[in-house]
């Protein structure tokens, strides 16, 4: 392994646990344990998986009035998100593009942020520079755990009380320990912010308890595709807008056109007259009719034969819950009504592929 | 039994050799998700892609491991392809083919030959 990598405070232990430790966002990270991507894939959606997501960057925001300033950055209410509340957001780039996807947390006197890791050094200077007023705190020192599946309110209530009252993008402090019901998965369960000392021993904990496994990322790039979940860098990137890339719920009314507080992000110009025209492509799902996977860079074509590309694949994989390959990506709008029978060409040969709905398997949040 | 160090296993009955992958190579590629055949009556020459792997995490390609002609194909990998995982050197193996001359299996490893090499 690389000796550049940065490491988790979990690192020790993945492996202890016998993780296969992979080069990600900079950081060795555990892809997977002894039990396999699909058994860890498995065990999370029938009992609960505990993934060590501490690449990730956490972000505080302070000042007068840090729901205000970081609306000039995220087309995204945060002045109406409620204490106690979270909400899926974006960064957007002047061009309209998305220069990151990430969650947001009102705490009261402040905003608690997740952001990926891959973009966290890029994020924080993009605040210090676009939100004035504002003091922009990374945490160097907390880790970050996710604790996901139907068993994860039983296992995490004993050690944190109180955490089974919350609800879906609920957030709340316990002390020294951060937990928002929340992930990246289509399952109930909790993100948990954790002092980097205390982080072991917390994890060792959540081991312990009944039916709580060690989840690498290659069962969490399964579950998430199954929960039709953009993984920032694949399916969104400063070339896909929000309209495009099918993500206009995650734009509230009040900052679209006509909205009390519209516009004022970067991009805008571009990014809110697609809610009204439409966008020229759009991200959608696609399910392969044979078992062949279409992976990511799979080229999508109207016509079994001839004829150039009208999409391409960005994620795909294969659903062990769904039992059958997946796929998502961007096709010409005119081939993205959900039923259209499309081809993707995997090693030269166009096999079906139809546009589906997405999430491929519903999701379990607590609501 | 041969193995080759592209990780396959070749059992030479007559003029027919079975190929599959090894244990160690199954581990390698994790769960094995979808298995690409070849069709029966194929001509193949030494080093062509002759089956696809899917596993969870890539594609992997079998190469063929001589010159000769594909004559069967375990179909049961259609619709089983975790049996590559479960029984790599049994029911998982691949393909048959026929091959104009079994001597030219002498140049791959024995099990201890191979053992060594992956170590």
């Amino acid at each position: 392994m690389d000796e550049t990598l940065l490491q988790t405070p979990l690192y020790d232990l993945h492996l202890e646990l016998g993780a296969k430790m992979v080069p990600f966002a900079g950081y060795a990270m555990p892809v997977q344990y002894p039990a396999g991507v699909m058994a860890e894939h498995l065990h999370t959606r029938a009992r609960a998986g505990l993934f060590d997501v501490s690449h990730m960057g956490q972000v505080i925001l302070r000042g007068a009035e840090p729901a205000a300033a970081l609306e000039r950055l995220v087309p995204v209410d945060v002045i109406g998100l409620r204490e106690g509340r979270q909400r899926y957001g974006l960064f957007t780039a002047p061009e309209g593009g998305i220069l990151d996807d990430l969650m947001i947390a009102n705490r009261g006197d402040h905003l608690f942020l997740v952001v990926n890791a891959a973009c966290k050094a890029a994020d924080v200077a993009h605040m210090r520079a676009g939100l004035p007023g504002v003091t922009v705190e990374y945490l160097e020192d907390r880790a970050l755990l996710a604790l996901q599946g139907p068993g994860a309110e039983a296992a995490l209530e004993p050690l944190v009380p109180g955490v089974a009252a919350m609800k879906f993008m609920d957030v709340a402090i316990f002390g020294d320990i951060w937990v928002s019901r929340s992930g990246y998965t289509g399952e109930d369960g909790y993100e948990i912010s954790v002092p980097a000392a205390q982080a072991t021993g917390f994890a060792r904990k959540l081991l312990a308890a009944e039916g709580v496994m060690p989840i690498g990322l290659g069962a969490r790039d399964s579950l998430r595709l199954e929960a039709g979940l953009c993984l920032y860098g694949n399916d969104i990137d400063t070339g896909t807008t929000p309209v495009e890339a099918a993500l206009e719920w995650a734009v509230q009314k009040v900052r679209r056109s006509g909205g009390a507080r519209a516009g004022g992000f970067p991009g805008a110009e571009r990014i809110l007259p697609e809610f009204e025209t439409g966008a020229p492509r759009r991200r959608v799902g696609l399910l392969p009719e044979g078992r062949a996977p279409m992976r990511a860079g799979t080229a999508i074509f109207a016509a079994e034969s001839g004829g150039e590309p009208i999409g391409a694949v960005t994620s795909g994989a294969y659903g062990p819950s769904i039992e059958r390959p997946m796929s998502m990506g961007y096709v010409t709008s005119a081939h993205a009504a959900e039923g259209t029978a499309l081809w993707g060409e995997v090693r030269g040969r166009r096999l079906p592929v139809t546009v589906a709905p997405l999430p491929f398997r519903p999701a379990t949040y607590k609501r | 039994m041969k193995y080759t160090e592209e990780h396959e296993w070749l059992d030479l009955d007559g003029d027919v050799v079975t190929v599959g992958i090894t244990e160690h190579a199954s581990e390698q590629l994790g769960d094995i998700v979808f298995v690409d055949l070849p069709s029966e009556g194929t001509t193949v020459a030494r080093g062509d892609e002759c089956v696809v792997i899917e596993s969870v995490k890539a594609a992997s390609d079998v190469l063929a491991p001589l010159d000769g002609e594909i004559v069967e194909v375990n179909e049961a990998l259609t619709d089983n392809p975790g049996m590559v995982n479960e029984d790599p050197l049994n029911d998982g193996w691949m393909f048959r083919m026929k091959i104009a001359d079994p001597s030219a299996l002498d140049e791959f490893m024995d099990e201890a030959k191979y053992k060594e090499f992956i170590d």
